[in-house]
């Protein structure tokens, strides 16, 4: 079971909406390699990993990302906060609104909503362990592309 | 900067910590000295949120131990995501 403690790991306070921005970080929640996708591969990875070690990591390290996933929505959130008819057209943001208004929906920056294809759970250990290598690296690319 | 604030944001250097701690201990199990370490944070930190839930409400549904009336304190309570200007 998880427990809800009512705070963002690192507070968000985003003076200034830009949903030119928020069409960017939004991947960071429900693209490819976002914080939705990192959660559940850790979190699903963990019922068949032999070392309680492992599961331990798995669980530990799962549970964190939701807690980024939680920034990461906030700061989307806080992006798209009290715009204009105008911001709306002028900023590409119009294409996301007509389906989802300003809901926080997990979709990648090119507009492709979240899958599970972008996770991996094979069920041996070498090959999840990998997948999970891989996956940390993404991570290395994407921040400075901010 | 009011006490709010200042509260929360120890809190998150606490939780900063023990979180890098937990990590380090995942490789290094019996490092006493960071045994040490995590079980002084995890105090320190547990005074700091006990005096933040007296005065500005519980982080947590479970310990909202509160009069009948006002039952549902919690929900009312700004949600993480909602900033608001200053805090």
């Amino acid at each position: 079971m998880w427990q809800y403690e009512k705070k963002l790991q690192y507070p968000v306070n985003i003076k200034n909406p830009n949903p030119k921005y928020a069409q960017l970080i939004i991947s960071q929640y429900g693209g490819p390699d976002g914080e939705l996708g990192a959660s559940m591969r850790y979190l699903t990875q963990r019922y068949s990993m032999p070392y309680n070690e492992v599961k331990g990591i798995l669980t530990d390290i799962g549970t964190e990302e939701l807690a980024h996933l939680e920034m990461i929505c906030a700061m989307v959130y806080q992006l798209t906060k009290n715009l204009n008819e105008k911001q709306i057209k002028e900023s590409g943001f119009d294409k996301y609104f007509v389906d989802h208004t300003t809901a926080v929906y997990p979709i990648a920056a090119a507009s492709l909503p979240w899958r599970a294809e972008y996770i991996q759970a094979k069920g041996d250990i070498l090959a999840d362990l990998h997948e999970d290598l891989a996956a940390d690296a993404t991570t290395t690319k994407e921040q400075p592309a901010f | 900067m009011n006490d709010k604030l200042r509260l929360t944001r120890q809190i998150h250097a606490y939780d900063f910590s023990i979180l890098e701690m937990e990590l380090y201990l995942d490789v290094h199990p019996h490092n006493q000295r960071a045994l040490n370490l995590l079980s002084d944070l995890r105090k320190k930190r547990a005074a700091l949120v006990s005096a933040y839930e007296q005065r500005f409400g519980a982080f947590v549904v479970t310990k909202c131990d509160v009069p009948i009336e006002d039952h549902w304190h919690w929900i009312h309570s700004p949600w993480p995501w909602e900033a608001k200007e200053g805090e």
